[in-house]
């Protein structure tokens, strides 16, 4: 039998490879799917409503933004099925916000279990999206279930656009979570930037107002192209573009940036080497974890 | 025979840890750069450890607090990263450290097993197999579908002891763990310990209590300050590990400063150290400014390694029950021991003062001040060392 596990020292040489890593991670796969049902039935046991209130944060933030962005500051006049639109968005958000809310607070959160188990680091965070991909599916069947109220559910081929819009989401907030947990138990601080930041990005991509008020705002401006390119390249602007085009079918005459496949590509792309890279810096900085928390 | 494949291999192994003082971002930036590296300090656990430990092998790590052995134990099992150096191992490793730390307080007990066995690398099916006897193992069939957190502190220990010894583990990682749980669960802990060995399991085990250590290694691994005192012999190991104990300087700590010294002497009440068994053994406690209690009275006890009192007394108890009084400064209480029959080891000694207002709570005390060692033959092992011969007799 020849010697399974093998780590060296030295600053220069990390113990596996990326890619042996990642087969580590799949062969624990079972315990990744028990972590991440270990986190939603932990969340809310002892609630009677239990999952219910998953929902209770997005439908109080629609129907805020429904009445006052909507109706009193008249965001709505433009953009028809404005809940279905608004909604879409959000749960976008919330799916973003809540991988790196919770992949950000993951290693410190497990740190009995860092400290004591030899298992891949990277299941922390990693669960923390797959909590946070279960909680976005119950929003998406709700949304759906909405369109189907409304007489608009999306049966046409944009809904295709579904598909690179969650993974761009999912692959960004991946590649932060990673980082950012790793970050996090060195520099407490980050949970706090995070918070923050987070809490700006929700105006930053064309949520509760369209992309077009946007464009009309900003273009004639100085260097009002460059601004609406750099607008454009958000991961989560496009993200949301793109669910808003696979679900939201009032907005067939509505205007979505040019090219906005070519442009979900490359942010795929671009965000492909961010994972890898958070991915480096978490397996640089993981060794010090068990000896920091 | 061939000898058991070895199933630990440490090669030149070194751990350095990082002391920071600073932990937020306001201190970072503001001692950023060279002010900042002022601020770390670095500090070797370990240093250049080299180890071999095959199959079947129990090996007992000791040391003072801070020897390292802890973070040889994280090394091995995975938890650290080596600075410097290599650990390989094969096959499954069950770690007991910070027992149930991977316990979720609003999770069941059942809900707690499948998850820290699917940690520990179990598959599903796997879990299922051995469910019945983890629980059996942990006594708390009643309470499985209890959430943890309702659990007493035994009953916790007990289900994540079972978890991590009923996961087949090839090398079995234990940390002091067997402080906790009450003496009828120890001992079925050792013995489950002991049954895991005789399958061949490698088993490590962290610990004070040299007796533990006496009774179940078969090899010892002595840490002093990061480096590798000695490996072999767990006898060898205990008695070079006192060695290291008595070497380390201990002062008098007077709260009140009443207790000035301890001495240990011979019969002619000179002082002395090495003792063997008939030896009249006297302590002298040295007492300053005494007399500004109405009423005292001077105990002193005698330790051995592992801290159990092997004997004690007071002025109090030789005295008929009754206080002592009076008006000199600096005296000297003497305490003639007679032939005490003790085994091989090394013994310390404490004092302390008590006196009439507060009771029960000493005004000065020495703990562990000064030691002395006995040198005895082994004709008979345990605390006591019993004048013995022996006879076989044929049967009428």
């Amino acid at each position: 039998m020849p010697f399974r596990g093998r780590r060296n020292g030295g600053p220069t040489e990390s113990s596996v490879g990326a890619i042996g890593q990642v087969a580590e991670i799949i062969r624990h796969r079972h315990a990744l799917s028990l972590l991440i049902r270990r986190d939603l039935k932990a969340r809310y046991k002892d609630s009677a409503l239990g999952f219910l209130w998953t929902l209770a944060r997005p439908l109080t933030q629609l129907a805020v933004y429904v009445v006052v962005i909507g109706h009193f500051l008249g965001a709505a006049r433009g953009i028809p099925d404005f809940a279905i639109y608004v909604y879409t968005g959000i749960a976008a958000y919330t799916l973003f916000s809540d991988i790196i809310t919770g992949g950000t607070g993951s290693i410190i959160g497990n740190a009995g279990l860092v400290k004591k188990v030899a298992v891949p680091r990277e299941l922390y965070p990693i669960a923390s999206v797959g909590g946070a991909l279960f909680n976005y599916s119950v929003q998406i069947l709700i949304l759906l279930l909405a369109t189907v109220v409304f007489g608009a559910f999306p049966w046409h081929w944009d809904l295709l656009y579904a598909i690179p819009g969650i993974l761009l989401i999912v692959l960004y907030g991946t590649a932060l979570a990673l980082l950012l947990s790793a970050l996090t138990v060195f520099l407490r601080d980050v949970s706090y930037i995070v918070e923050v930041i987070l809490l700006l990005l929700i105006w930053l991509s064309p949520i509760v107002y369209s992309w077009a008020m946007v464009r009309d705002a900003v273009t004639p401006l100085v260097g009002g192209p460059i601004l609406m390119e750099i607008y454009n390249a958000n991961p989560l602007t496009l993200g949301v573009l793109a669910l808003q085009k696979a679900i939201w079918t009032s907005g067939v005459g509505a205007e979505y940036p040019s090219d906005l496949l070519l442009r979900l590509g490359i942010s795929i792309v671009v965000g492909l080497v961010l994972l890898v890279l958070g991915h480096w810096v978490f397996r640089r900085l993981q060794g010090n974890f068990a000896q920091e928390l | 025979m061939t000898e058991p494949p070895e199933v630990i291999r440490i090669g030149g192994l070194s751990k350095r840890f990082v002391l920071r003082k600073d932990n937020s971002l306001k201190e970072r930036i503001v001692g950023f750069g060279r002010v900042g590296r002022r601020h770390r300090e670095d500090f070797w656990a370990l240093r250049d450890i080299d180890l071999s430990i095959r199959a079947g092998e129990t090996v007992g790590l000791i040391g003072h607090n801070g020897s390292g052995k802890s973070t040889l134990l994280k090394l091995i099992g995975g938890v650290l990263d080596p600075s410097k150096g290599t650990v390989e191992y094969r096959g499954r490793i069950g770690a007991l450290i910070e027992l149930g730390a991977g316990f979720h307080q609003d999770l069941t007990g059942r809900e707690n097993v499948y998850l820290n066995a699917a940690l520990l690398g179990l598959t599903k099916k796997e879990t299922e197999a051995r469910f019945d006897e983890i629980v059996a193992f942990a006594d708390i069939h009643d309470f499985i579908d209890t959430q943890v957190k309702f659990y007493s502190s035994g009953m916790f220990v007990r289900l994540a002891f079972a978890v991590a010894v009923n996961t087949d583990p090839d090398i079995l990682l234990v940390d002091e763990v067997l402080a906790v749980g009450d003496e009828s669960f120890q001992r079925k802990c050792l013995e489950k310990i002991d049954e895991l060995r005789l399958q061949g399991i490698a088993v490590i085990i962290v610990s004070h209590n040299l007796g533990i250590i006496q009774e179940l290694c078969d090899r010892t691994v002595l840490l002093d300050h990061g480096e590798l005192l000695y490996d072999g012999d767990p006898r060898e190991g205990i008695r070079r590990f006192r060695e290291v104990l008595a070497a380390q300087p201990r002062e008098v700590s007077g709260d009140a400063g009443v207790i000035r010294r301890v001495e240990v002497c011979g019969f002619d009440e000179r002082p002395k150290s090495s003792f063997i068994p008939g030896d009249d053994v006297v302590i002298r406690v040295g007492l300053d400014g005494i007399h500004a209690f109405p009423e005292w009275s001077c105990s002193v006890n005698v330790a051995d390694t592992q801290g159990r009192i092997v004997f004690a007394t007071s002025t109090y108890h030789l005295g008929g029950e009754k206080w002592m009084s009076g008006t000199d400064d600096h005296v000297d209480v003497v305490f003639r021991f007679d032939a005490p029959p003790l085994s091989d080891g090394r013994y310390f000694v404490s004092s302390s003062i008590y006196v009439t207002n507060p009771p029960n709570q000493p005004v000065s005390q020495a703990q562990q001040v000064t030691s002395f060692e006995v040198l005895s033959d082994q004709a008979t092992v345990g605390p006591l060392r019993v004048g013995t011969t022996v006879r076989v007799d044929p049967a009428t």
